[in-house]
């Protein structure tokens, strides 16, 4: 039955999970929330990577306007919150569909392009969201708007108790790893995974390419519109930087730094991405140069990131182990 | 050596540290200052910190007794980084203040962190409408000023210098409207054209467009705010189009001590004579102000900026209100009544808060000028405005 | 403030020198670009460090010696070495590796170059102090030009013409054309690829360094300056075809003009259809967002861009 824990890659990621679901408690006695706070930000963007890496890692599509749906999930908080309807149905209602058309009208038009044409038209939507947002004086423009209170289920959940919000977050996450888990193991996730390799082939195998890509482009964009509800919900704040396209190049690093074959590595990329940088600003205000020489050190050196690390570890150990049965 | 020396003992100290309360442990002032210290914002941000070290300097370390502990942080321009790093000033090192605040938006994300945790907000600059009117709380103060009332000053002074008609270049961002709404406020004259321009980490550099435009309109003067090095940008190009002459210059946060050097050695002449309005010039005339400029120029070389100003009257304000309670920083408050006293020398003179804790202060025309030393700097002319309030108090509830 | 004035025909024309001005300056960006990645399939977010490194190396030596010309030699002296060292240090690694990578490491890059260049320089940026001559204007009958706008159109269409005499007559030329249409067939004629990679990037890296230098005295050398407009340059080049330094000139001009027009008359335009109030909210944001409609509306009738190299991989 545990069988996957044979692998190495598995165990790690499974330590990892054990790790974050007891995190709040070894905060509390270390009483340092602010750590908790740290943790709640890590999940909901490794929320935001493992769903760009559907389309990256696996449909091949590289798209850097991600974020926009980050921004579409925070408004749809915080604009119903600037009109005191407060209830959390509606803002996650309102995330789900209002990223799910997004992702459905630009999808449909950027996926007729490839390769860095494709990076580049989406980049434009994004921009151009990005540029209405701070057009709009009602909703604070560039300034942004204060959520002064976050989404509310009915009592259900209280996502004010940073506790609760992280654990939320958490299953979300969980939840998550196992709908992809499912999807690229299943019939859908094969032809995606195909189109990346040869888009070609899948055609002729009578496959409607178009239509798979662009329902895998509206999965990815819908569930990183929840990742953009929780972030507004957290961060109490909503502004349209939060839609700028070098927070999309940030969670492409973090899921080329988490390895882009796995459905974990964007997890552990983020959290390597965000421990970084919060330790390195802490030391030194150049920190972004020892930043940079990392990521550099990382590609180049780099072995598809800490999951192909895993993986090459595990081969070598396993190669270790049983000699003969290599000859 | 000493570290060594005191090894047998921090067992103790220790166990001790754990049984008494946490109060009587806080023998230091601990300010968390929040700037921008990377990005070319960076060069404010350095102003900034550089004019907290000298106040610290002739405070001589200590407020009321107690080491005053400040801990600079790096928002990076960005409302989600600084509001981070304000949450890891509040939650991890506990501090008693939070200050500085170059920007708007990074001030408004970072706000509720701080008040909903019981501390006090000090900005050092940012002046959003919506801390000073419907958002203000008892906790947050201000040194520096609400956005429109610059402006206002402004468009006060092109009335009196008999302006007809003005136009317009701002950036396109929140504080962008605010400056042409004040300006537009109380001008009475005509405005021509407005040219709002793109703003943000890809933002326009280059005005020829605009500048055209502006010369084609027949205006009497040209008004334009452009905050750090995109200021620099402008008036050169405002020089290389010749328009001194036909489209006299009006301008608020733009010209000043760190755009000033620069232009000098550049050699853009067009910007001497030009005005902007402020609630403080380098040669402001009282005695703060001369310690805090001669020596602030003595370490550094030039002349200090109104950032730099706004953040040194940011740690006096504190300090007045930390000796006003003997150092007891449990005393919210005796803290909160000491700082709506504002009694301390201030570096603008002496000046008090209304309700929503905005500064009630001066506001002058100030000209650029070559000083003693043949640096350019800029030096009063008149007071626009005495004791002005800005236009928002009315709808704080405080 | 949005009255139905006729057309000011001066305003128009200096409106069309500043667009094609900015063009100029981003074609300079942009040529390099599409090379690197028409010829090495790699992605350069770089490119913009190359741009602000030659402002500040001009500035520095202008500021020291007190001559132009020494600054404008040295600034691109030293980018063909930067030019030459990342793509024999970095970039020659990677060309086999997945553009996420590329979009990766040169992103690093840009945060090394941009702290190095806050640590040498300092945050506060540098001007390039101008001749008298240069910071005056000329005067062509009853029009009022800044003189130094001149200087970049002169030298932006000057480097224009050579690097279309280097593509079109030279062996160099041949090979590159060749490279970004067929790169097998390039090395399978014995060419010494390595050595063209090579060129080719410190050409590139020396193009950027002279639009950095040459736009630093209108606005001034600083920190991420090059990020600023890179962006735009990756548009450019998308909108003319990726590899075609044709396409990249005309979408340049194309984009410079009509960046430049939107700022200037999109007020007055929409004042036609909306109120005052909303036509001045409005118009800001949507010549913002030009560039992008632009580049989305041809990509949707183009996937692969204005002009491009045929054979080229997707």
């Amino acid at each position: 039955m545990f069988k996957f824990l044979e692998n190495l890659p598995a165990r790690v990621y499974l330590a990892v999970t054990a790790l974050l679901a007891v995190a709040p408690l070894l905060v509390t006695l270390g009483s340092q929330p602010f750590y908790l706070d740290l943790l709640t930000r890590i999940l909901i963007l490794a929320i935001a990577a493992v769903s760009l890496n559907l389309i990256i890692g696996f449909g091949g599509m590289i798209s850097l306007g991600h974020a926009a749906f980050i921004g579409i999930g925070a408004y749809c908080v915080g604009i119903p919150a600037h009109y005191d309807i407060f209830n959390g149905f509606i803002h996650l209602g309102l995330a789900i569909s209002c990223s799910a058309a997004f992702a459905l009208i630009t999808g449909a038009i950027s996926l007729r392009t490839h390769g860095l044409y494709f990076i580049m038209i989406t980049l434009a939507f994004a921009q151009m969201l990005y540029f209405t947002f701070v057009s709009l004086d009602e909703y604070g423009a560039d300034d942004g708007l204060i959520i002064y209170q976050r989404s509310d289920f009915n009592g259900l959940l209280n996502l004010e108790n940073p506790t609760t919000l992280y654990y939320t977050v958490l299953v979300t996450l969980l939840g998550l790893l196992y709908l992809m888990h499912r999807l690229v193991h299943a019939r859908f996730g094969r032809v995606i995974i195909g189109c990346k390799h040869n888009e070609k082939r899948m055609q002729a195998l009578g496959f409607d390419t178009y239509r798979y890509k662009l329902t895998c482009y509206v999965i990815s964009g819908t569930i990183c519109g929840i990742a953009g509800f929780f972030l507004g919900n957290f961060t109490n704040f909503i502004s349209p930087e939060m839609m700028d396209w070098t927070h999309s190049g940030e969670l492409i690093f973090m899921i080329v730094i988490g390895g882009t074959a796995g459905i974990f590595g964007p997890v552990v990329g983020t959290a390597f991405f965000l421990l970084l940088e919060e330790m390195l600003s802490g030391l030194t205000q150049y920190w972004q140069l020892i930043f940079g020489l990392v990521l550099i050190l990382l590609v180049v050196f780099g072995k598809g990131g800490v999951h192909g690390l895993l993986v090459w570890a595990d081969t070598r150990q396993t190669a270790q182990a049983q000699p003969e049965n290599d000859s | 050596m000493k570290l060594k020396m005191q090894r047998p003992q921090t067992g103790l100290l220790a166990a001790m540290m754990i049984m008494l309360p946490l109060s009587v442990f806080a023998d230091s002032v601990k300010i968390g200052f929040v700037t921008t210290l990377t990005t070319p914002a960076s060069v404010i941000g350095e102003d900034m910190r550089n004019a907290v070290n000298l106040a610290v300097e002739h405070l001589g370390g200590k407020m009321a007794g107690k080491e005053i502990e400040v801990i600079f942080e790096d928002d990076g321009f960005k409302p989600e980084i600084g509001k981070q790093k304000t949450d890891k000033l509040v939650k991890k090192d506990d501090a008693d203040f939070v200050a500085g605040f170059i920007w708007s938006h990074v001030l408004l994300a970072s706000s509720k962190s701080v008040l909903d945790s019981g501390k006090f907000l000090i900005s050092s600059n940012a002046g959003p409408s919506q801390l000073a009117g419907k958002g203000c709380h008892p906790n947050f103060f201000s040194t520096s000023w609400q956005n429109d009332q610059t402006p206002m000053a402004m468009g006060e002074v092109l009335n009196e210098q008999g302006i007809a008609s003005v136009y317009i270049i701002a950036p396109n961002y929140a504080a962008g409207k605010n400056m042409v709404a004040g300006v537009e406020r109380t001008f009475k004259g005509n405005v021509v054209g407005k040219d709002l321009t793109k703003w943000g980490k890809d933002r326009q550099l280059d005005f020829s467009a605009e500048l055209a435009k502006a010369k084609a309109s027949g205006a009497d003067g040209l008004f334009i705010f452009y905050p750090g090095s995109a200021g620099g940008a402008f008036l050169k190009q405002y020089q290389q189009a010749g328009l001194k002459a036909s489209l006299p210059l009006y301008t608020v946060f733009t010209v000043d001590s760190l755009s000033l050097p620069k232009l000098q050695a550049g050699n853009i002449e067009g910007v001497l004579g030009s005005k902007s309005t402020m609630f403080w010039a380098p040669d402001l005339d009282n005695a703060a102000n001369k310690r805090f400029v001669a020596d602030f120029k003595a370490k550094h070389g030039n002349y200090p900026s109104f950032y730099a100003a706004q953040s040194y009257d940011t740690i006096m304000l504190i300090n007045s209100a930390v000796n006003a309670t003997g150092g007891d920083l449990d005393d919210q408050d005796g803290l909160r009544a000491a700082m709506e006293k504002a009694e301390f020398d201030s570096i603008r003179g002496r000046y008090r808060y209304n309700k929503n804790h905005m500064p009630i202060q001066n506001f002058y025309l100030r000209e650029v000028v070559t000083d003693a030393a043949g640096n350019w700097t800029t030096s009063i002319v008149s007071t626009v405005y005495e004791n002005h309030q800005d236009s928002y108090a009315g709808e704080c509830s405080l | 403030m949005t009255v139905n004035r006729p057309v000011d025909w001066h305003l128009l024309v200096s409106q069309l020198l500043n667009g094609l001005q900015l063009g100029l300056l981003l074609f300079l960006l942009a040529s390099g670009l599409t090379l690197i990645f028409g010829i090495m399939n790699f992605i350069n977010l770089s490119h913009g460090a190359f741009y602000m490194v030659g402002a500040f190396v001009c500035a520095t030596v202008v500021q020291a010696t007190g001559s132009l010309l020494t600054g404008i030699v040295l600034s691109l002296a030293s980018l063909l070495v930067i030019g030459a060292a990342v793509e024999w240090l970095i970039a020659r690694k990677l060309y086999q590796n997945d553009h996420l990578d590329h979009v990766l490491v040169t992103f690093g890059l840009i945060l090394v170059f941009d702290t190095l260049a806050h640590i040498i320089w300092g945050p506060a940026g540098m001007v390039i102090p101008l001749p008298e001559i240069l910071n005056g204007q000329v005067r062509v009958g009853s029009f009022v030009i800044p003189s130094y706008r001149l200087v970049i159109i002169g030298n932006g269409l000057m480097v224009g013409v050579a690097l279309y005499i280097l593509i079109t007559r030279s062996r160099l030329g041949m090979l590159i054309r060749a490279g970004a249409s067929d790169r097998d067939m390039v090395t399978a004629l014995g060419v010494n690829i390595d050595r063209l990679y090579l060129v080719v990037f410190a050409i590139g890296a020396a193009m950027a360094g002279f639009a950095g230098l040459l736009i630093a005295p209108i606005t001034e050398a600083s920190i991420g300056m090059g990020n600023e407009i890179i962006i735009i340059a990756f548009v450019v080049v998308i909108t003319g075809g990726i590899g075609s330094v044709q396409g990249a000139f005309y979408s340049a001009l194309i984009i410079g003009i009509l960046d430049t027009l939107g700022r200037s008359y999109l007020d007055d335009f929409l004042g036609l259809f909306l109120s005052n109030q909303a036509a001045e909210t409005a118009a800001p944001a949507l010549s913002a967002m030009m560039v992008y409609i632009l580049m989305a509306t041809i990509l949707v009738f183009r996937p692969q861009g204005l002009f491009s190299p045929s054979g080229l991989r997707k």
